[in-house]
């Protein structure tokens, strides 16, 4: 029976895991249509190439945060949550 | 005299490595574990635990500060060496990125963003060297992001409180609580933007090196004895995961620190308030002089 509920956590914990990293789709969209709009600026006014980039690269490291957010759930989860629950497990079950 | 600086600068990163050969226990596999704890010191408050992370931290201000003293040892004015044209070149292309960001009224920031850039570029930098990089700790970045949201809070505060304390209820004070929440909000994201970059590019470096471990053992399992055993593929590839994570992403997210605080503290900084308030302050003063001068006009009188 422990192992069952065990094996329930690492599983439940593995989904929760998978399901968090679907909020790397949002800032892919994004980062996509913000490199799509510096290429036309680029392409529309080759001069400032420079600072289209760098405006560019700034925009992507903002709109990658909520990616990043989902990570650090994702690893936390992997990592850190399976031996805390079972922990918490084998406190109730005594 | 500059040589000795160079070789202490070096020495220090070769200090970090020698401390985690030494002290560091060493692991097959995946073990992605965070940084080792060396002691924990006892503190009245709460107990300190020294970490890897921290030491390779000390070890990377150290090797930047003699790197420093390396370039602007022997500075002259006629005859300049390579050495002083890097420090010169490096001195004035921030200089002009400050002045360009945050405008005239900034420009002392100059120095205090490039330790921002210098720091967490080496920081992500020394994980080329092998050993745990500081950057992938949230706790020094944390420390980082809060010394930033203090420079933030000090000079939005610069105009006097009554201004910070109204700027929480724009545009309608019905939106104050959710003012505060993307005010915190300000650390917490930068915090966890560079760490998560730099973390998630050492653990996805662990589990290819793994996963190529377990193919190289399947494709040559024909070799007779222990040849089958060497993980052939190993060799060279994820050298090129490092290329994007290591090298670029690193000196990104230092690059992208920097900015962010420098668009933060300028953006934050109420400028016509403060100047109204520079204005009102010199004249009171006046006034104050000029009372005063009236005064003494008189009892001399």
């Amino acid at each position: 029976m422990l192992e069952l509920a065990i094996g329930i956590i690492l599983g439940g914990c593995a989904l929760g895991a998978g399901c968090a990293m679907i909020a790397g789709i949002g800032p892919g969209i994004g980062e996509g249509h913000a490199v799509a709009k510096a290429c036309e600026a680029i392409g529309r006014q080759p001069e400032c190439k420079g600072d289209v980039t760098t405006t560019m690269l700034m925009g992507c490291a903002v709109a990658e945060t909520t990616g990043l957010y989902a990570l650090v759930i994702a690893i936390l989860l992997i990592f850190v949550a399976p031996g805390r629950f079972v922990e918490i497990l084998m406190n109730a079950v005594g | 005299m500059s040589l000795v600086f160079l070789i202490l600068s070096l020495l220090s990163m070769a200090a970090a490595v020698a401390v985690k050969v030494m002290f560091v226990p060493a692991s097959e596999g995946i073990n992605i574990t965070g940084a080792h704890v060396f002691f924990t010191l006892k503190t009245p408050i709460q107990d300190l635990p020294i970490t890897e992370a921290q030491v390779n931290s000390w070890c990377v201000i150290l090797a930047v500060m003699f790197l420093c003293l390396f370039l602007t040892s022997g500075l002259k004015t006629r005859n300049i060496s390579v050495r002083q044209l890097v420090a010169e070149w490096i001195v004035e292309k921030v200089t002009t990125l400050v002045r360009s960001n945050m405008g005239e009224f900034f420009e002392g920031f100059a120095p205090f963003i490039a330790a921002i850039l210098g720091l967490s570029a080496f920081s992500s930098l020394s994980s080329l060297l092998g050993i745990f990089p500081p950057t992938s700790d949230i706790n020094i970045i944390a420390g980082w992001a809060i010394l930033v949201f203090i420079l933030i809070t000090y000079y939005k505060m610069k105009a006097g409180p009554w201004i910070y304390m109204k700027s929480f209820g724009q545009p309608v004070p019905l939106l104050a609580p959710l003012n505060i929440i993307s005010e915190v909000a300000t650390p917490i994201s930068m915090a966890f933007r560079h760490y998560g970059n730099v973390l998630s590019g050492s653990i996805i470096s662990v589990l290819v090196a793994v996963g190529l471990t377990d193919v190289s053992h399947k494709i040559f399992s024909f070799l007779p004895g222990a040849f089958s055993d060497f993980p052939y593929l190993r060799i060279g590839v994820p050298a090129i995961l490092s290329i994007y994570f290591d090298l670029f992403s690193g000196c990104l997210q230092a690059f992208i620190f920097a900015m962010l605080t420098m668009l933060y503290v300028s953006g934050g900084f109420p400028a016509e308030e403060y100047a109204a308030r520079k204005k009102r302050r010199q004249e009171r003063a006046e006034a104050r002089a000029a009372r005063a001068n009236a005064k003494e006009q008189k009892a001399e009188i």
